[in-house]
C-alpha cells in the first residue's frame, strides 16, 4: 500500500495551549486509520490543520509525496480531502441535492442544474452503498442518513481522503454498524479514511492502525490485533484506567420512585410514553436501556416534573408527585442529571460557583431572607471544585468555558451533594472521554451504595450491562421487559430494543 | 399551509374592497369601484412590496435589518433634492430630472445598505442597533439638510421651495392597458412596475440561481457554507447593498412616483409595516407581495372612503373619521403579526454575527 499522505512536525500553539507538538502521521491507500484520543489532546485541531481551516506554525504535508500548503478548505478539498464534521455542516431546509450542490452548483443555462446533481448524488450512492434519498429536505431525515449525506457531500467533491470526526458520537448502535459497513465500502474501493474517535471499542473494531495521541503529542501506533482496550486507555489517560466497574451487589431496600401505567405526550402531542410500570429500590441500579426516541426523554421528563403527564401515577418516597411542578419534587429527594447538559442542567453564562447552587440557592445558608449570600456559595464552590475534581480556572469564571467533562462534573456535583433519596441520570457520560466516564461512573455506585434510589437512561447498552442491577428494555413507550443484568446477554437486550418481542 | 396564507391574504382583501363597494354602490358603478380600489392597492403597496424585498434580501443572508424606514427616508429627501436640482438649477428638463433623482435616490440607498454591512458584518455590531442608527441618522440627515437647503435665506434654492418637476408619469402597458374598464388597473406608474418586476426576479434569484442558494446557505447556517469554501462575508455584504438599492428606490417612490414633494417624516411607519409584510410573508417574495397587497389595500380603503364621505350611513359615523379609517394598516399589522396565521420561520442565522 502507498502513502498518499504525510504531515511531519506538525506543531500549532494557541494562546495558553500547545494543541500540536511535533506531530507525525501518515495515511496509505484504503486504509482506516484511527485517530485516538480524550477530548483536548489535539485530534480536531490536527484534522483542521489538514482541512486547510488552521494553518499550522510550523512543519509540512505531502500528497503524494509532493509537499503542499493548505490555506482554506478549498485547497484540501482540490488535493482530495473530504471532512465530516462532528456537528454536522447541512442545512435543515435545503434538500439533500442542494446540500450536496452548495458551493460546487452546477448550472444549466445560467439556473441551478438540480436534475443534474441529483442524477450523480443517485449515482454516487449506489457505487458506495449509501442509501439516500437527493429529493428529500435534510430536516427529514434521521441523523445517521444526515451523515451519509455528508459522507456523499465529500465523494461528490472527488474526495479520496476522508476525515470523520466522531463520526459515531450521534448514531444508536444500528447506525454505527451501518456506518462501519459503509465505511469498509469505501476503503475497498480505494478511498483512504481518518477516523477519529475516543471510543476505544470501535477503534478495535474497524481500524487498519491506531494512533493515540494526549496533550497535543502522538504517544503511539498500534495495530488493532497487537493491543487491548485497558492497554490502549492507559496510553489514552497517561495512567492505568478501570473500564470495569467495581462494585458490590446490590442490596436493594425499599421502594423509593413508583411509576404507575404512566402516559406522557411529546412535543407534537403524540404518545410518546404509553403506559409505562416499574419501581426503583433503594440501593439499586435501574437502568433503561433502548435506542433513542423511544419515549426516555418524555418518561424522565415527566418524572422529573419538566412535562406534564397525561396519565398515571408518580409516588416518590410514598408521596403522589404527579404533575408537580420540578421544586416540590427536588424537595422530596430527587437529583437529576439531565440529557442535554448545555441547555437544561446548566446556565452556560453564569459563573459555575452560581450553577453549583441552582437547585437551592432559595435556602439557607445561600440564601436567606431574599439576599444571596455570596460567602456561603463561594465556600460551597471551592469545596465542590476540589471534592468533585473540577478543572477550572477558578470557580467565578462562566461555565461556557469549561470543557464538557468539567461542565458535567459540575452537574455532578451540584445534584450529588445534596441530600438525596432518587438519582435520575440521563446519558451522564454522553460524548465524555474515558477519564471522566470513569470518575462519573464511579460516583453513580458510590451513591447506589449510600442507599440512594438510582435510575439510569442509556443508549450505550455497554454502560447500562456495566453499572445497573437491573434492566428495563423500552420499546415505542412501553417498558418490553424488565431482567436481570445477571441474567441476561448484550444480544438478547439488542433483540428487544429492537422490538423483537414486544409481549413482556 | 402556503394556500391557508394566501387564502387569508385574499380574503382581507376582498373584505376591505367590498366595503367600500358597500359604500359607494349608490353612486358609482360596484365595477368601476373595484378596478379604481384594486389599481390603488397595487400603487400604494409599491413602497411596502419594495421594503419587503429588501428585507428578504438581508435576512435571506443573515442579516435583519430595521432599518428599511430610514433608508427609504434618506432616498426619498436626496432623490427629491437631485431632480429638483437637476431641474432648478441645471434648468434640465423634467423627466430627465426625475430619472436623475431616481438613480440618485437608489445609489443612496446602496450607501446605507453599505453602512449596515459595516456595521453587521464586519464590526458584529448588533443589528437591531444597527438599523436604528439608520432610522435615527435619516431622519436627522433629511430634516437638517431640507431646512438648511430649501428654507434658509441665502440657500442654493433662495430660501423657498423651487417649482418641483412634477411626478413619474404612468405608463401605458399595450394589450393589457386597453382592456376596457379593467385595463386603468395596468395603467401604473414605472416604479409601481418594476416593484411587480422585483418580486419576480427576486424569488427567480433566490430559488434558481447559485447567488441564491449561496445566499439562503449564509442565512441558514453561514458555517456550513464557510466549509464548502463560500466566502460569508462577501455574500452578506452584497446582499445587504442590493437590499439598500431596493430600498432606495422605495424612497423614490415617495417624492418622485407619489407626490412632488417632500416632508420631514414622510415614510410615516412604511419601513416596519414592510418588515412586517415580509414576515407575514415568510421571507418570500410572493409572500411579502401578498402581504404589502393587504396593506395596500388598507390604505386604498382610507383614499376610496374619503370619496364616499357623505355616503357613510350615521350609524357608522365614526368611520367618517380619518383618523379611524386610518388606523385600519396598523392595527391589520398588529393583528397578523400575533400569528392568528400560523407560523413563520426566519432564516436560522438571521441576525446572529458570523464569528469565524
Amino acid at each position: 500500500m502507498t502513502t498518499i499522505l504525510e504531515l511531519k512536525g506538525i506543531t500549532k500553539q494557541f494562546p495558553g495551549v500547545l494543541a500540536n507538538d511535533h506531530v507525525d502521521f501518515d495515511l496509505k491507500k484504503g486504509e482506516i486509520h484511527a485517530l485516538l484520543g480524550e477530548n483536548g489532546a489535539g485530534k480536531t485541531t490536527l484534522m483542521n490543520i489538514l482541512y486547510g481551516l488552521y494553518k499550522p506554525d510550523s512543519g509540512e504535508l505531502y500528497r503524494d509525496g509532493k509537499e503542499v500548503s493548505l490555506n482554506s478548505p478549498k485547497d484540501a478539498i482540490a488535493i482530495g480531502i473530504g471532512m465530516v464534521h462532528q456537528h454536522f455542516m447541512l442545512i435543515p431546509v435545503f434538500t439533500v441535492t442542494e446540500n450536496i450542490m452548495l458551493g460546487e452548483e452546477k448550472l444549466k443555462n445560467a439556473v441551478l442544474d438540480r436534475n443534474g446533481v441529483s442524477a450523480k448524488v443517485g449515482e454516487l450512492s449506489q457505487k458506495y452503498g449509501l442509501e439516500i434519498d437527493p429529493e428529500s429536505f435534510v430536516e427529514d431525515i434521521p441523523v445517521g442518513v444526515q451523515q451519509r449525506v455528508e459522507i456523499v457531500k465529500t465523494l461528490y467533491r472527488k474526495a479520496e481522503i476522508l476525515i470523520l470526526d466522531e463520526p459515531t458520537a450521534v448514531l444508536t448502535p444500528q447506525e454505527v454498524e451501518d456506518l462501519f459497513r459503509i465505511m469498509r465500502e469505501l476503503t475497498s474501493q480505494g478511498v483512504s479514511i481518518i477516523f477519529i474517535t475516543h471510543k476505544l471499542k470501535e477503534v478495535l473494531k474497524i481500524a487498519d492502525r491506531i494512533t493515540v495521541m494526549r496533550a497535543g503529542k502522538v504517544v503511539g501506533t498500534a495495530i488493532p490485533s497487537e493491543t487491548d482496550e485497558s492497554h490502549l486507555a492507559a496510553m489514552m489517560v497517561g495512567r492505568e484506567v478501570i473500564l470495569n466497574v467495581e462494585k458490590e451487589p446490590a442490596q436493594p431496600k425499599e421502594d423509593v420512585l413508583q411509576v404507575i401505567d404512566l402516559k406522557v405526550n411529546d412535543l407534537r402531542g403524540l404518545e410518546a410514553v404509553r403506559g409505562v410500570t416499574f419501581s426503583v429500590r433503594a440501593g439499586e441500579i435501574l437502568g433503561i436501556a433502548g435506542v433513542q426516541g423511544n419515549g426516555q426523554t418524555e418518561l424522565v421528563e415527566a418524572l422529573t416534573g419538566l412535562r406534564q403527564s397525561t396519565g398515571g401515577k408518580v409516588v416518590l418516597q410514598g408521596k403522589d408527585m404527579t404533575n408537580n411542578p420540578p421544586r416540590p419534587i427536588i424537595e422530596n429527594g430527587l437529583s437529576h442529571i439531565p440529557e442535554d447538559r448545555q441547555r437544561h442542567g446548566l446556565v452556560l453564562a453564569y459563573p459555575v460557583a452560581d450553577n453549583l447552587v441552582l437547585c437551592n440557592y432559595y435556602l439557607p445558608p445561600f440564601g436567606v431572607n431574599f439576599v444571596m449570600q455570596n460567602k456561603a456559595i463561594d465556600e460551597n464552590a471551592r469545596k465542590l471544585v476540589k471534592d468533585f475534581d473540577i478543572r477550572t480556572p477558578s470557580p467565578f469564571v462562566p461555565t461556557s468555558n469549561l470543557s464538557g467533562g468539567n461542565q458535567q462534573k459540575v452537574i455532578v456535583a451540584r445534584e450529588l451533594s445534596r441530600p438525596v433519596q432518587l438519582l435520575i441520570a440521563n446519558q451522564p457520560t454522553r460524548g465524555l472521554d474515558v477519564g471522566s466516564i470513569e470518575y462519573i461512573h464511579r460516583q453513580i455506585v458510590n451513591m447506589r451504595g449510600k442507599g440512594v434510589a438510582v435510575l439510569l437512561v442509556s443508549a450505550e447498552l455497554d454502560e447500562i450491562m456495566s453499572l445497573a442491577d437491573r434492566i428495563a428494555v423500552m420499546y415505542q413507550g412501553k417498558i418490553v421487559d424488565i431482567v436481570d443484568t445477571q441474567k441476561t446477554t448484550k444480544s438478547e437486550l439488542g433483540l428487544k430494543m429492537a422490538g423483537a418481542q414486544a409481549q413482556a | 399551509m402556503e394556500i391557508r396564507r394566501y387564502t387569508f391574504i385574499a380574503l382581507i382583501i376582498i373584505v376591505l374592497i367590498g366595503v367600500v363597494v358597500v359604500v359607494g354602490k349608490s353612486e358609482v358603478s360596484p365595477g368601476v369601484i373595484i378596478v379604481s380600489m384594486i389599481a390603488t392597492t397595487i400603487a400604494v403597496a409599491t413602497p411596502l412590496t419594495l421594503g419587503a424585498l429588501t428585507g428578504v434580501f438581508c435576512e435571506r443572508a443573515g442579516v435583519v435589518n430595521i432599518g428599511i424606514e430610514g433608508m427609504m427616508l434618506a432616498s426619498a429627501f436626496f432623490g427629491w433634492f437631485g431632480a429638483i436640482y437637476m431641474n432648478t438649477i441645471l434648468k434640465m428638463g423634467a423627466f430627465p430630472s426625475l430619472i436623475i433623482g431616481v438613480i440618485i435616490a437608489v445609489i443612496t440607498g446602496g450607501l446605507l445598505g453599505l453602512l449596515h454591512a459595516v456595521l453587521s458584518v464586519t464590526f458584529k455590531v448588533d443589528q437591531i442597533i444597527g438599523g436604528t442608527v439608520i432610522n435615527l441618522l435619516a431622519v436627522g440627515i433629511s430634516g437638517f439638510l431640507n431646512r438648511q437647503l430649501f428654507f434658509e435665506k441665502g440657500s442654493i434654492f433662495g430660501g423657498q421651495v423651487p417649482h418641483a418637476p412634477g411626478v413619474l408619469p404612468r405608463l401605458h402597458i399595450p394589450l393589457l392597458g386597453d382592456i376596457p374598464v379593467v385595463g386603468t388597473v395596468f395603467e401604473q406608474q414605472p416604479i409601481t412596475i418594476a416593484a411587480i418586476l422585483l418580486v419576480i426576479i427576486t424569488h427567480y434569484v433566490l430559488f434558481y440561481t447559485r447567488w441564491g442558494l449561496r445566499t439562503r446557505a449564509v442565512g441558514e447556517h453561514p458555517r456550513a457554507a464557510d466549509t464548502v469554501g463560500i466566502n460569508v462575508y462577501r455574500m452578506r455584504y452584497l446582499n445587504v447593498i442590493i437590499g439598500g438599492l431596493i430600498a432606495g428606490l422605495a424612497g423614490a417612490y415617495f417624492t418622485l412616483e407619489s407626490v412632488p414633494s417632500f416632508e420631514p417624516l414622510m415614510t410615516n411607519g412604511r419601513g416596519f409595516i414592510a418588515l412586517a409584510a415580509m414576515i407575514f410573508g415568510n421571507w418570500s417574495p410572493f409572500g411579502s407581495w401578498a402581504a404589502a397587497l393587504v396593506f395596500g389595500a388598507a390604505s386604498a380603503l382610507q383614499i376610496n372612503l374619503q370619496f364616499f364621505r357623505e355616503l357613510i350611513p350615521p350609524q357608522w359615523a365614526f368611520f367618517q373619521s380619518s383618523a379611524v379609517v386610518g388606523m385600519v394598516p396598523y392595527i391589520l399589522t398588529m393583528l397578523i403579526m400575533t400569528g392568528i396565521i400560523g407560523k413563520t420561520r426566519a432564516p436560522a442565522a438571521d441576525g446572529i454575527p458570523y464569528e469565524k
